[in-house]
This record gives structure tokens, sequence and C-alpha cells, in this order.
């Protein structure tokens, strides 16, 4: 090999330094493999950690918060709920069926590792132009993994988003998030204890998948070509059926009290699961590399070590309970195989048989605690004023503000009618509403709390790319107002942060204030963050992705005696605004970026205003006072008046729309809701009370939209192309899997 | 005495807790009936519940219906006693050869999730005593494969003998005859692709799902 | 049941030194949707062959392919546990038929 063996792991010489240091002498070739995989950017977060740190992470009915498994919070009546979003942007490029199904599986196993039985999946994603070929063929495939995996594994995909924009033709964005409810007093962490405790390795055999960065190794000592494309690390496949046998054996060992401490397998494999199990514990370990069921013949241990296999977990056990453990895997067709022992002061010894040669001896703990922490350099783009200055609002007023505002409609149920949405009977309100609201029950008992957990998963490059920090606090209200159309408060926070590549210096100023903007929402709106993910480098061809916080936010609906109004108004109801908007200014717009205007400002965002538009929101859903309701975002006032003009196929005349600006500007912190004349008074005084400042839009009825002055579109013309722009550009389903 | 109905369940199976829940709220008990237990447990009907038994590998319901459990249903169907297959588990009804035809994949080629209309076309079945003939009942389907087919002749056979218990009113997925259910020529087993567990509380967006339900624990 | 069976060349050698010793097949079963029976995979990618450019393609069928070997006395009694297999397992009679390939592993 030309270059040093931990360069061509994506070490640098610093870092290699700091291992050989660490250990006190030269580390060998696998003790490289394990610390590469450990302090890569995906597994360490060595760019962005010391940036996370500012975020917002306590309250009272936080139980678990970031840097675990998953965050958990108490939702009451002995039930926690863990929650996790995680990207899998990379592997859906290159093949999209597979990288979307084992992003499912991925997470799954974050939310059962913490004792919690997964009861919803919500996918939010973001492809290339509907015109590209290749971003159609990604979609389509995305969205078949996602439903492949996700009905057969059993875990409902209650709601997602689906975004189309240049900025992802090359990388896309594959997002999921997965909440669980567990007993509080079955939470388990991933840790391992108890010197002579067993660490047994369950689920799927081991083969080459996903070793990428370390398979340099397997060709040192090969020439032939037909050796070397036998050890090429493979695509990872799912197996959803696997994972459903999983689930089923870990909840039951789990149930018996089986199991001291348990970890998944994800990124870096089975190195992460023992050195985070053990050092957790404050433990060593001693790992028999041999014992490890293996797919393939003629695996190293490099490969064994770092293979990122789907649908394994690493379970900490006594003794004693080693034959149930196995007993109950047997029933579930889970393969059981004792693969380490707990031992006394820190090291993971990576053996060849218990009593054979020792081929690793690291101290657990420096795999991840001593990861590299990097600050790296931050720069606002040079031409930043001149960027701020050229508004959307300079751009010429359209000819026709009725086409503009069709050119925005989509509907996304071509997506998620291919998604189980409805198994364990929890959804009242499913995909393609605001938030998606689900029965809280009791996981073991199934008895009805009476009450609602809401979940919403919001992005927004457009806002994020002219303004991050503005931008992300607007996505954060964006979210807050979803759940509160739902009848939800906020509880927690989760963020997968969809970047570009950390090495820029725009782009880490992005991420910076990106988690600024954050913060201030979080702290405004009282919703901690309890888990994150980054996910960096969504580049193509040196052009970076707009900056993608995704924002999860989980609520509470405190008494769900029915399903809240929805985006459906009915012929008669007067329409009214809730909340100022605070400037019609168009940069960052939906409508904007249709006209290739990508430049501009983001008026700033008043989170106490937006919070208080939530709160009466919220207090007008529960008492049934509006007869409908949706949050105004991408595509202004006019994209919400339309989807609700669809939803409920009666039209609405609107006045007071100045122009075209104010009908598509996407001021935060404002709502539609209709009301029947006689209780549109009282809804008037509430908002006074609350200090919200209304607008009266106009009323319900025919079959039109009517904006005086702007546009008047017949409401089936705006159904038929809010309905078919999917299925037309995307066809009529993939057969894969 | 409430009726115990058994609910089958396969290394797979998602929806057997989801039957539970929605004969408990008819009132009636019920039991897990394990695939490798020949043993009923003493159930007065049985449901054979939907979900990707053994991962739908191979065919849908092609292994599970070599489980022991199923060697029991088809003695306790061939009884007279009540069986309804729900999804997967008409599937698995299909494979095991206690009803005609097989379920292929969606004609649209994806998987489908939603509401849908069924009209009911048969009230001589243990899942439609409590409806009549002409009405249309809300349950939702969930499947990629859903697609009835069936020789012809049994298709001839199925009408002619009133055997066809549910069409779809808006065909979701090319079902020959746009058959949602059917029952067998005893008339005490019947296959359904929609679920009508899912269609049994107000919050859920239907609460026909009863009716049918209903109707089977009242033949338990 | 419209079942085909194709045997390859029974190997001189292996027939004739170990006749009475358990010999190992490899068994390829191509199952197929019956002739008749829709295939919406199949004209699916028919109906998308012409705008990628490929005229002139037709009865697209798509089924799937089982490998798996077999120990068994000789190649009759391969051919005849492979028939039963797949009529009980691995095709259902009212959509698929197979095709079984059968020779001696090498």
């Amino acid at each position: 090999m030309s270059e040093p063996v931990h360069r061509a792991l994506g070490l640098t010489d610093d870092e290699a330094e700091k291992i050989t240091e660490l250990l006190g002498r030269e580390p060998n070739h696998l003790e490289l493999a394990m610390y590469s995989v450990m302090w890569s950017e995906h597994c360490s977060y060595k760019s962005s950690r010391i940036h996370l740190k500012r975020l917002p992470t306590e309250a009272p009915w936080v139980l678990v918060g970031p840097g675990e498994n998953a965050g958990v919070v108490d939702v009451g009546d002995g039930i926690a709920a863990a929650i996790r979003i995680e990207s899998h942007n990379h592997p859906s490029a290159i093949e999209p069926y597979q990288g979307a199904a084992t992003g499912v599986g991925g997470i799954l196993r974050d939310i059962f590792t913490m004792g919690a039985r997964p009861i919803a999946l919500m996918d939010p994603l973001r492809f290339g132009p509907l015109d590209d070929p290749r971003s159609r063929w990604i979609a389509e495939g995305v969205v078949s993994g996602v439903s492949g995996y996700g009905n057969s594994v059993g875990v409902p995909t209650v709601g997602g988003e689906t975004v189309f924009d240049e900025t992802y033709r090359g990388n896309p964005l594959v997002n999921v998030l997965c909440l669980g409810i567990l007993p509080t007093e079955r939470l388990v962490l991933a840790k391992a204890s108890g010197v002579g405790n067993l660490a047994v390795l369950l689920g799927s055999r081991t083969g080459r998948d996903g070793i990428g960065g370390v398979s340099v190794l397997a060709s040192a000592g090969f020439s032939d070509d037909e050796a070397d494309a036998a050890k090429r690390p493979s695509v990872q496949v799912g197996d959803p059926f696997e994972e459903k046998r999983l689930i089923e054996a870990c909840l039951t060992l789990l149930d018996e009290g089986l199991v001291v401490g348990i970890q998944d397998l994800g990124g870096a494999g089975l190195t992460c699961a023992a050195s985070e199990t053990a050092s957790n514990g404050g433990v060593g370990m001693d790992f028999d590399v041999s014992a490890v069921p293996r797919r393939e013949d003629g695996m190293e241990p490099f490969e064994v070590m770092t293979s990122e296999s789907q649908e394994r977990m690493l379970a900490i056990v006594t003794p004693e309970g080693v034959d149930r453990v196995r007993e109950l895997c047997s029933k579930w067709e889970v393969e059981a195989t004792v693969v380490g022992r707990v031992t006394e002061g820190g090291a993971l010894r990576i053996v060849d048989g218990f009593e054979g040669e020792e081929l690793a001896n690291v101290p657990a703990s420096t795999l991840h605690e001593d990861a590299p922490l990097y600050d790296r350099p931050r720069q606002a783009p040079a031409d930043l004023d001149a960027f701020r200055a050229d508004s959307a609002n300079h751009l010429p007023a359209p000819d026709d503000v009725g086409a503009d505002l069709k050119a925005m409609l989509i509907d996304p149920e071509w997506v998620y009618s291919q998604y189980d949405h409805q198994l364990f009977l929890n959804t009242v309100v499913g995909p393609g509403a605001d938030a998606t609201l689900l029965r809280l029950k009791h996981p073991t008992t199934g008895e009805e709390t009476g009450r609602g957990l809401a979940l919403t998963v919001d992005g927004n490059h457009r806002w994020c790319a002219i303004d991050p920090k503005i931008g992300t606090a607007a996505t954060m209200a964006e979210a807050l107002l979803n759940l509160a159309c739902v009848g939800a408060k906020p509880l927690a926070t989760v963020n997968c942060l969809n970047f570009g590549n950390p090495e820029h210096p725009e782009v880490m100023w992005q991420l910076s204030e990106a988690i600024d903007g954050m913060t201030e929402a979080c702290e405004a709106f009282g919703a901690p963050v309890v888990g994150g993910n980054v996910s960096l480098y969504n580049e193509s061809l040196g052009t970076n992705i707009d900056p993608t916080p995704v924002i999860g936010l989980l609520g509470m609906v405190d008494d769900l005696r029915a399903v809240p109004p929805g985006l459906d108004w009915l012929d008669g109801d007067r329409l009214i605004l809730l909340g100022a908007t605070e400037s019609d200014e168009l940069s960052g717009s939906q409508w904007a970026f249709e006209q290739g205007h990508r430049r501009g400002r983001l008026a700033p965002v008043d989170l106490g205003a937006v919070a208080s538009v939530a709160d009466l929101v919220r207090s007008l859903v529960n008492d049934r006072m509006v007869t409908a309701v949706h949050d105004v975002s991408v595509g202004g006032l006019g994209v919400a008046l339309a989807e609700m003009a669809v939803a409920s196929n009666v039209g609405c005349t609107i006045a007071r729309v100045a122009d075209h600006a104010a009908l598509f500007c996407e001021s935060p912190g404002r709502v539609v809701v209709s009301a029947t004349t006689e209780q549109m008074d009282d809804v008037l005084a509430r908002a006074d009370a609350a200090g919200v400042p209304t607008t009266r839009l106009g009323l319900a009825h025919g079959d039109r939209l009517a904006v005086k002055g702007l546009l008047d579109l017949a409401v089936d013309e705006l159904t038929t192309k809010y309905r078919e722009t999917l299925p037309a550009a995307l066809g009529q389903g993939t057969t894969q899997g | 005495m409430a009726p115990t109905v058994g609910v089958v369940q396969f290394p797979g199976t998602n929806c057997e807790f989801d039957v539970v829940e929605a004969v408990a709220s008819l009132g009636a008990e019920s039991v897990i009936l394990w695939h490798q237990e020949a043993d009923l447990g003493g159930a007065d009907a049985v449901v054979v519940p939907g979900g990707f038994a053994h991962g739908d590998y191979l065919r849908p319901g092609a292994i599970a219906r070599f489980s022991p459990v199923m060697e029991s249903v088809a003695a306790f169907a061939a009884q007279g006693r009540p069986v309804v297959g729900i999804c997967n588990g008409f599937q698995v009804l299909t494979e095991a050869g206690l009803l005609p035809g097989a379920l292929q994949k969606n004609a649209g080629l994806k998987f489908r999730c939603g509401m849908t209309e069924l009209r009911v076309e048969s009230v001589d079945s243990p899942l439609t005593s409590r409806l009549a003939v002409g009405d249309v009942v809300r349950i939702p389907i969930n499947h990629f494969e859903g697609n009835y087919t069936c020789s012809d002749e049994d298709l001839a056979r199925l009408r002619d003998e009133d055997r066809i218990v549910f069409t779809y009113v808006d065909n979701p997925n090319g079902s020959m005859g746009d058959i949602a259910g059917i029952c067998n020529a005893a008339r005490n087993v019947v296959g359904l692709m929609p679920h009508p567990e899912r269609a049994c509380h107000d919050l859920l967006g239907s609460t026909d799902g009863r009716l049918l339900l209903g109707s089977f624990l009242d033949v338990a | 049941m419209g079942r085909t069976r194709v045997t390859g060349p029974v190997s001189p050698v292996a027939g004739r030194l170990w006749q009475s010793e358990p010999m190992t097949f490899s068994v390829q079963v191509d199952v197929q949707l019956r002739a008749g029976v829709a295939d919406p995979q199949g004209s699916t990618i028919e109906r998308s062959l012409p705008a990628l450019g490929f005229e002139g393609v037709s009865d697209v069928r798509v089924g799937k392919s089982v490998r798996f070997a077999i120990d068994a006395a000789d190649q009759a009694a391969a051919e005849a546990t492979v028939d039963q297999l797949c009529q009980r397992f691995l095709t259902n009679p009212v959509i698929e038929d197979a095709q079984i390939t059968i020779e001696p592993a090498s």
C-alpha cells in the first residue's frame, strides 16, 4: 500500500498518533480498524458534538436525554415514550430500496433496545426534482423500501414528508423517526455490568455488509482480482422477518428480566456494541470473534468486528439466565450465541476463542469517549450581504397567480397509501394531516389512557438556505403549530441535521447557526431535545445540499375524546387567520424557489407570538370551537386555503389579501381556522384575550376558490392537480422487493 | 357466557393483538394460538389474522399452512365451527385449501393501505348475519397481494353457490369479480382481505367492523 | 399439473461407480405463473419497454427460481422427491407451474 494504513482507513495522522498514545504502543491492523470506524464522523460526531452541547436537553419529564440509543420521556400512567430519528441518506443514494429498508430496521432496533415496543414510524423524504429520471427512480425505490420493510416488520408508518427539489438531485435525504412505548420500569440501557456475565449475540449471521471504509485492509495480501471481488463489501440487505422475530424475542427477554443490558448493532457493528456496553458499565469485555456466526467463509476478524450486517443485537445476560435466553430465542427462531464475557478493568480484548490468541486489546472507553472533537472553522458566506439584499419581493408579480398556486399543490397520498399506517389501532389522525395523532394505550395491558401522542416531522431547506438560524427556528415554529392543530402540546424534540461537507467552513457555519436557532426555539417552546442524528457530507459533485435540519416533535393530547377537526370546512363556515403576518417577505418561500430565486432574507421569528398562537389553537381544537384548522406553511396562505378547499370539496371567497406576496409569503406563526357563524365571535374573543391578532378572511362556500383580485379557480381543478401530480410522475409503483 | 376466540399467531403475524382488542370491545375473550401448538385452547371460533407469516417468503401463507396449528384449524373447520381469515389469514386459508383460489400481487403492483367500501353480497356467512345484502360497509385494506384469482369454474361455482361474501365498490387491487371476501361450501369458513378489526372504534374512522365481528361472535 | 421436467445428462462416471451410494443432485426449480393467469409484473415490464427503446419484446412473464441440493439414491428418486416438494410447497398449483432441472452435483 502506498499510503499509511491509518490514512487509508480514514484516520488523520494526528488521530493515529493519539491512538498510539492511548495504547502506549503502535496499534495493530484490527485495532486501527476498530478506531477508524468508532472515530468516523458517522459514529463519533466529531465535527458536530461541540455545537450539539448548546441544545437544551432537560425537563422534569425527560428520563433519558441525548447520547443513548433513544430519548425517553415520561408520558404518565406508568408509560414512557422512546423516540429517535436517523438518516440513511448515503446508502439510499446507492441502493434506494435496501438503503431505505435498512434505515427503518436500524431505527427500530434503537427503540426496542431501550425496552420499548416500536409503535410508529415517520419518514421525512427528500429527493431531486420530479422531472429527473434518476430522482424518480430513487423516490420509487425508497418508498418501496420503507413500505416493504416497515409493513412486513409490523410497525405502522404514520406520517412523514415528501419534498422534491433541485438541491437533492445527487443526494437524497432519507430520514426515519421511530416512536416506542414501554412500561416505565422496563427501561434498560446499553450497559454491561457484573463481571462474569455473558454477551450474547442475537439475530442474523454476520457477513461483509457495509464494511466500507475498512475494506482497504482486505486487499492487503491479495493481488488477484477474483479474490478482491469476493472480499468486496456488499450492500446491506434488510430482512424484516428476522427483525420482527428479533423484536418479539428481545421484548420477551426484557419482560422476563433476563437482560442486564442490551445494545443494537448499527454503525461500527460489534466494535461499537461491545465497547459501548463495556465502557458504559465501567467494565471490560473479552470478545471471542471466532464464536460469531458468519454468513460467508473466510471472513477476517476486522471484517467481523466492523461489519454492519443488519438485524443483530448484543445482550448482556447472567450465566444462569443463558439457557432461558436460548429457549426463548429458539421459540422465535432467533439465533443466540455467547460471544463475550464481562471482565474486570476496562479492556476490550478481541480473542480467537476465550482461551485463544489475543487479537486486539484496547481500553473500551477510548473507542468513543476519547474520539476526537473538532471545532472546525466556520465562516459565513463571503457574499452574505449581497445575498440577503436580493429579496424575492423584487421579482415581477406573476401574470397568473392561480397557475402559480396550482403548481405548488402536491398530494403525498401516493407515498403514504403504500405504508401500513393503521396497525395497532392507534391512528386517530394519520398521514397527510398537519400532525399524526395516536391513541396512547398501555404497552403491556393495552388499556386506553384516554390520552393521545402526537407526532410531526418538519424540515424546510428553503428557509434554512436563506438563513439557517431563523429558518431552523421557523421550522420548530411550524412543528409546534402542527401539533397544536391536533390539540397537542409539545413534550420533546428530536432532530436530524442533514448538512453538507463539514470541512467547508460555510457548512459548519450553517450547522452552528441552525443549532442556535433550534436552541432558542426549543427553549421558548419548552420542548427539550432528547436525541438527534447528524448527517454530514451530503454533497454531490462538490455541491453541498441546502442545510436541512429536520425536526421531530412529540406532543401530548390530554383528553382524546373525539377526532380533532381536520382540514375540511363546511359550506357557510367563516374563515379566520390567527396570528400576524409579520412580513410579506417572499425570500425562501416555495414560490420564490419555483421562480428560481434562492436568495434574500428571512424576517425574524417572534417565538413568543408563535407560542401564543399555538396555545390558542390548541384550546380551540380541544374545546371543539373550530370546524377546520390548518397551519400556514409552505406555499403560504394560498396553499393552505387550497388544501382546505380540496379536503372539503367546498370553495371559499377570500378578501383582504393584498397581492401575491401576501398570498404566498410564509411568515411563520399563522393558522387558518373555520368556525360556524355562531361560534365565530367566541373564537375572535378568545383570540383577543390571548393577544393573538386575527384576520377575517371570508366565507367557505360554493365550488370555487376565489381570492379577490388575485385568482378564481374551480375546486375540481385544484383537486385534480393536487391528486394527480405524484401518481402521474411516479407511475403505478415499483415491483422490487 | 362470552365466547372465546382463538387468534392464530405465526412468526411474522402482526394483527393478532388488534383482533384481540376488537373482539374484547365486543365482549369476547381471546386466546393466542401459537403456530407450533396443535391445541386450540378451547376456542369457540378461530381467526387467522393479518401480517406477514414467515415473512411472506416463498408466497404469502405458503409456509404457514404447514404449521401444527393449521391442522387443528382444518379439523375445527371440518366440524362446521366458524373460522375467518383476515388479509394474510385469507392467504393462509387459500394455501391450506380451506378456501378456493389464490391471492396475487395487486394489479397496481403497489402495497395499498386505506379505507375501502365493501358491498355485502351474502348474509349467509359467519361475518354477515347482522347485515343485509346490498349494505355498504367501510373497512380498510392493507395488502400487497390481495388480487383474488381463481379458475373460471371456481368463480362460476362461487357465484352459483352464493359464496361471494363481499365485493369492493371500487376495486383497489384487480380482484376477479371485485371479490373482497368469500366463504367455503359449508359456509363456516370465510376469508377476506379487508381488516374489520381496524374499523371497530369511534376514533378510527369507521365502526362498521363491529357488525362483521359481532356477527362472527353470534355464531361462535 | 402442467409440470415439465428437464433432466440434465447423468454423469456416466457417477452412475457407474456410485450406484448403490446416495448421490447429491443440484436442483433448479423455475416457478412461473400458469399460462392464462394474469401477471401484473410481467405486463408492467412489457409496457415499460418501448419507452426504454426496446421494441419487439413480448410475452414477458416474471417468475422465481429456487435452487438447492438434494441427496438421493439415484436420479429417479431425486426426481420423485423434487416433484413432491414442488407440488406440496414450492408452487401454488392454483396459479403456478414449475419447471425442474436436476443434475448430479459436480
